[in-house]
């Protein structure tokens, strides 16, 4: 006998992931899964984001790694709250890794939770945390022609940063053509040249975080 | 890469709909999946028939129906395949398309054993 089942494999993480939204909600906090390749600068970028907002938008961190408390000390070196989470060898964090994370952060004096995903540009993509939105980092030293390797990721980003642009003249990175290649994908996509080194460019992400903040305290 | 997760929500589904049915045993399970998923068949298969034994899906078979990635341009609407490097419209040019399949990942169908053991 048959049965039809048509049921979405990861319905069982999108139900533990509505709940982390409802639960965000619920403390006005928004949340952002902060994804990108190992290397891109994702701490770098992270560390200067909490700086930059200050006391205006109050940032806790979820910090996703696959081994080690290295990133996670960084970030507690800012005083800001942080949870390190070590998904033992996992490729992503899933939705009941973000509810403990979430456990362990105090929501009732936060703005927005970050979590910095493992790096890697496949898997945590297709995992929803319970964010609101997703912010993809792209290294100007990984190249331009990252979209076509990995289209799951950047057509489910609200955010591409493009990171790193103080490399600009020492790489053939064709921001034009990145830009046409990954809009023709995701027309509603933000995309944000920055230096998180020289803070080039950063004021423009501090300043859409800030207007996210806005929406959430509402 | 992330196939021990994804199996175990599969499995985990798997069962609960063949127990809802009153079925004794899975025999196969048939799945639709895009191409643009980034699923190894071969890794699912290895952790289903580990994740398996002692159940009712002991055994069971897996087919995979591969969805292959199509792209619709948004300025002419016509469909088309993409190619690995390059998503421009073959029909007018513009690079201006959104993934309209291959991204499928869902159960589609079980096979069980029925009626012959529902009497034992």
């Amino acid at each position: 006998m048959q049965i039809k089942v048509l049921k979405d494999i990861m319905a069982a993480n999108t139900t533990t992931a509505e709940a982390n939204q409802a639960r965000l909600d619920s403390h006005g906090i928004v949340g952002l899964n902060i994804m990108a390749s190992p290397g891109s600068g994702k701490t770098t970028f992270i560390l200067r984001t909490i700086d930059s907002l200050g006391q205006s938008c109050r940032v806790g961190v979820i910090e996703g790694d696959l081994a080690s408390s290295v990133d996670a000390e960084k970030v507690a070196a800012k005083s800001a709250p942080v949870v390190q989470i070590n998904t033992g060898g996992g490729c992503h964090l899933d939705a009941n890794q973000m509810a403990a994370g979430l456990d362990n952060l105090p929501l009732d004096s936060l703005d927005v939770v970050m979590v910095e995903n493992v790096g890697n540009l496949v898997c945590p993509s297709e995992f929803k945390l319970g964010e609101h939105k997703r912010v993809v980092i792209l290294s100007v030293p990984e190249g331009d022609d990252k979209p076509f390797k990995y289209p799951g990721m950047f057509a489910s980003a609200d955010v591409v940063v493009i990171s790193k642009i103080d490399v600009l003249p020492h790489f053939d990175f064709n921001l034009d053509k990145f830009r046409r290649a990954v809009t023709g994908l995701n027309p509603d996509l933000l995309i944000l040249p920055l230096s998180a080194r020289t803070g080039e460019g950063f004021d423009a992400w501090t300043d859409w975080v800030t207007a996210q903040c806005r929406v959430g305290r509402r | 890469m992330h196939e021990m997760a994804v199996t175990q929500s599969l499995l985990d589904i798997v069962i609960k709909e063949a127990e809802k049915a009153g079925a004794k045993k899975v025999n196969a399970v048939n799945l639709v999946i895009g191409e643009l998923s980034g699923l190894v068949d071969d890794s699912v298969q290895f952790y289903f028939d580990f994740l398996t034994k002692d159940t009712i899906a002991d055994g069971s078979r897996l087919v995979f129906r591969r969805v292959p990635a199509r792209m619709k341009c948004r300025a002419c609407e016509a469909e088309f395949s993409p190619e690995p490097d390059e998503w421009v419209c073959p029909q007018c040019d513009q690079w201006q398309a959104e993934v309209v399949a291959g991204k499928e990942f869902y159960i589609d169908s079980i096979e069980v054993d029925d009626d012959a053991d529902k009497g034992a």
